[in-house]
């Protein structure tokens, strides 16, 4: 697999085996290191920008951490701390950064598009840490690895995701992925939360999660965005939490081996509910965990330090 | 003065006319049409076989002054009117300040004396500063030149604030023009709203934003009968609107840009803000219906919605990019391709420049090759191959969508009022 030099934009730039190749070296890498400790010594001189322009804990602290155990350096560059508020245009921000001679860079925006688009302009490889309700490949690809843990293979396998798909990048790189693999894919949400003309996207479209979830081997919640309330598209998080809450009750209509995944952070008691997270079939933590091994399996391919 | 433009094909599709001759020009207007014969008055314009059209007519443009003319003046504005065929353009009033009174009109009146090269009308606000809550001051404007009101860039969302300057303007029977889009529904949205939007991750907007103003703007047409004319359509829902309209009877017209007769949101999967504008490019299914349109006159005309918009204004988050395309110098030319794909006639094509739109403005005096009316003309080489460069544009700015495209048909010489204006070769004549 020739992963050098590439940018990871959308889950769509990687082939089906690229996938699976990416899958299986994080297997490999977790059953030698447990996840734990640094993974090729350092690498003195190689670096990552990681520019995020949207506030992220998690992702960014991902990529930090793959970085820290491939032995890259990191420059960070968050918005608050960036020149966007003193009139320089993102692209010039990114030129600038690029400037600075990084070997790759992470972008994560607010805006759908970003990412790739900056790409344009660079000479490195940049990798989409999220964009906009874009894309947001290396979730997808973690979620794929945590799935994968868990079945032996992806064809004939259920996967359900619930909750707001229109505004979620994790959905659709999910969407794309999993097909790609040969999961099926259900969406289950609101109608003002489902995507225009969704079915086209090769998905099925459910607005009753109780008559779908038992048929589920993976249950998906999405985060929900607390000011979609205001702005017509539910009645309120109570409405949304009675009608597509993960909760207690519902915990005994999933399968017994099925997993429950969420791309974080989690509201408790909107979307799932405490006691979800503590079921065994939840996996949240590991996937953080997988997370850090998937991020840097993928920036030591594409920088040439794994082989 | 007196001239000869001769060894023309002389083309006015609203005439069936396409046919050898020459035409004589005296004080500004045709005194003779000579079928497969030449003259010799005056200085002579040998037009070697190229087509001579009555002179392009555009009804929706943005000159940006006052108050924005590091993006476009009457000056530039004109000069990209002239080398795209255009003689008569008509400026939208959302300049800064806003043309809502007879002093901004008057002021724009003298630009245009001063600067214009080709003619320019003034078109006024309907509210106040654009703001959608009282009526501008129309009567001094339509006194010192406007030929139609519009908010145009926004919405007139108050429909009673929309009826009552309709019920106004009957007395001076000059049009409204709309700009057909619910604030509400288009909401943050910043494309069409449909699988592309789905997969791409911008919010949509949807066809319905659309549709239910001109729904709205034609029962309010039923009810006031004042002349009503909705720009630069985009769905197709709103294409069946106004068919019914019109067999009604009643005094709707409708325009489409070049762009909605040639893009789709697919183009949108670049991200590139050259494909923002308001209304968006919609689907192809659109696009085949407003061509539908135009082609059988439920759409009465081409206007290019000229939108001129600096660098910086485009180079930046979708999001945040400013909406609009520059359209007058790539009009003609793009649109051919309709010609070539055999999706419009290019009679069809030449009238919707030219005879039609005036006819919705009641420009009585142009848009046809005839005794009296003025001498204004686009002459064009149907066989002549080029490829858009921004970087050639007359205008002050580059924001088109069609940079790179190669064209196959050019307008080699412009005339205002019997004089050559623009050639291809001289460039701006003055």
């Amino acid at each position: 697999m020739d992963l050098l030099g590439r940018s990871l934009l959308d889950i769509p730039d990687l082939r089906r085996e690229e996938i699976l190749f990416l899958l299986s070296e994080t297997g490999k890498l977790k059953a030698k290191t447990k996840g734990t400790e640094s993974i090729l010594g350092g690498h003195v001189g190689r670096s990552v920008a990681l520019l995020f322009f949207e506030p992220s804990t998690r992702t960014r602290t991902s990529f930090q951490m793959a970085a820290y155990r491939l032995g890259l350096r990191t420059l960070k560059l968050d918005g608050s701390t960036s020149s966007a508020q003193k009139g320089e245009t993102i692209f010039d921000t990114a030129r600038n950064i690029e400037a600075l001679r990084p070997d790759a860079m992470v972008i994560r925006h607010a805006g759908s598009g970003i990412p790739l688009q900056i790409s344009k302009l660079l000479k490195i490889p940049v990798i989409n840490g999220g964009d906009g309700f874009h894309a947001h490949p290396t979730q997808a690809l973690l979620d794929a690895f945590t799935i994968q843990e868990g079945f032996s293979e992806f064809k004939g396998l259920h996967v359900l995701i619930v909750g707001d798909i229109s505004h979620s990048r994790v959905a659709r790189s999910n969407i794309h992925c999993l097909q790609m693999l040969g999961a099926k894919v259900t969406i289950c949400g609101p109608p003002t939360l489902i995507p225009p003309l969704a079915r086209e996207l090769g998905v099925e479209v459910k607005y009753n999660l109780d008559e779908v979830l038992p048929t589920a081997d993976v249950v998906m919640a999405l985060r929900m965005q607390t000011e979609r309330q205001n702005s017509f598209q539910i009645p309120s998080l109570k409405e949304y939490t009675t009608r597509y809450g993960i909760t207690s009750e519902r915990l005994s209509k999933i399968k017994s081996k099925a997993l429950i995944l969420h791309p974080g952070p989690v509201n408790r008691g909107i979307e799932m509910m405490s006691s979800v997270l503590r079921d065994p079939r939840c996996r949240v933590l590991e996937q953080v965990q997988n997370g850090v091994l998937v991020r840097a399996v993928l920036m030591g391919h594409i920088l040439g330090v794994l082989k | 003065v007196t001239a000869t433009f001769k060894n023309a094909i002389l083309f006015d599709p609203s005439q069936r006319l396409n046919e050898k001759g020459s035409i004589v020009v005296e004080g500004g207007k045709i005194v003779d049409i000579l079928k497969d014969k030449n003259a010799d008055s005056g200085k002579v314009y040998d037009l070697k076989g190229q087509y001579l059209m009555p002179g392009f007519v555009d009804l929706h443009v943005h000159f940006r002054e006052p108050g924005q003319e590091h993006k476009e003046t009457i000056g530039t504005g004109t000069r990209a009117a002239a080398a795209g065929g255009f003689t008569t353009v008509c400026c939208m009033p959302n300049t800064q300040p806003v043309n809502d009174s007879s002093f901004v009109t008057q002021y724009i009146m003298e630009k245009i004396h001063q600067q214009g090269v080709v003619r320019v009308h003034p078109i006024g606000a309907i509210s106040k500063n654009l703001e959608g809550q009282s009526m501008a001051a129309i009567h001094g404007m339509i006194e010192s030149g406007c030929v139609a009101l519009s908010d145009d860039g926004k919405c007139v969302m108050n429909a009673y604030l929309l009826r009552k300057t309709m019920e106004y303007l009957t007395s001076y029977g000059i049009p409204v023009i709309e700009h057909c889009e619910d604030d509400h529904l288009v909401g943050q949205g910043v494309m069409n709203e449909g699988l592309v939007s789905s997969q791409i991750g911008l919010r949509g907007i949807p066809h319905a934003a659309e549709d239910v103003i001109v729904s709205r703007d034609i029962s309010l047409c039923a009810h006031t009968n004042a002349k009503l004319h909705l720009a630069h359509l985009s769905s197709r829902g709103a294409v069946e609107y106004i068919a019914h309209a019109k067999a009604r009877g009643l005094p709707v017209t409708g325009e489409v840009t070049p762009h909605h007769l040639l893009l789709t949101d697919e183009s949108l999967r670049s991200y590139d803000t050259h494909y923002k504008m308001a209304p968006p490019l919609r689907t192809e299914a659109d696009r085949r219906v407003l061509v539908d349109a135009l082609r059988s006159g439920v759409i009465d005309c081409i206007a290019t919605d000229h939108a001129p918009h600096s660098e910086e204004d485009k180079d930046v988050e979708f999001e945040r990019a400013a909406n609009g395309v520059v359209g007058l110098e790539t009009a003609f030319a793009v649109c051919y391709k309709l010609v070539e794909k055999k999706e419009l006639s290019l009679e069809r094509l030449v009238e919707s420049l030219t005879y039609s739109p005036s006819r919705v403005f009641g420009f009585s005096d142009r848009g046809q090759l005839k005794k009296g009316l003025l001498a204004d003309f686009a002459i064009v080489d149907l066989n002549k191959s080029w490829k858009i460069d921004p970087q050639n544009f007359f205008s002050k700015s580059r924001n088109t969508p069609f940079a790179g495209w190669d064209v196959n048909v050019q307008v080699t010489s412009t005339v205002v009022a019997g004089e050559e204006i623009f050639n291809i070769e001289k460039g701006i004549c003055l």
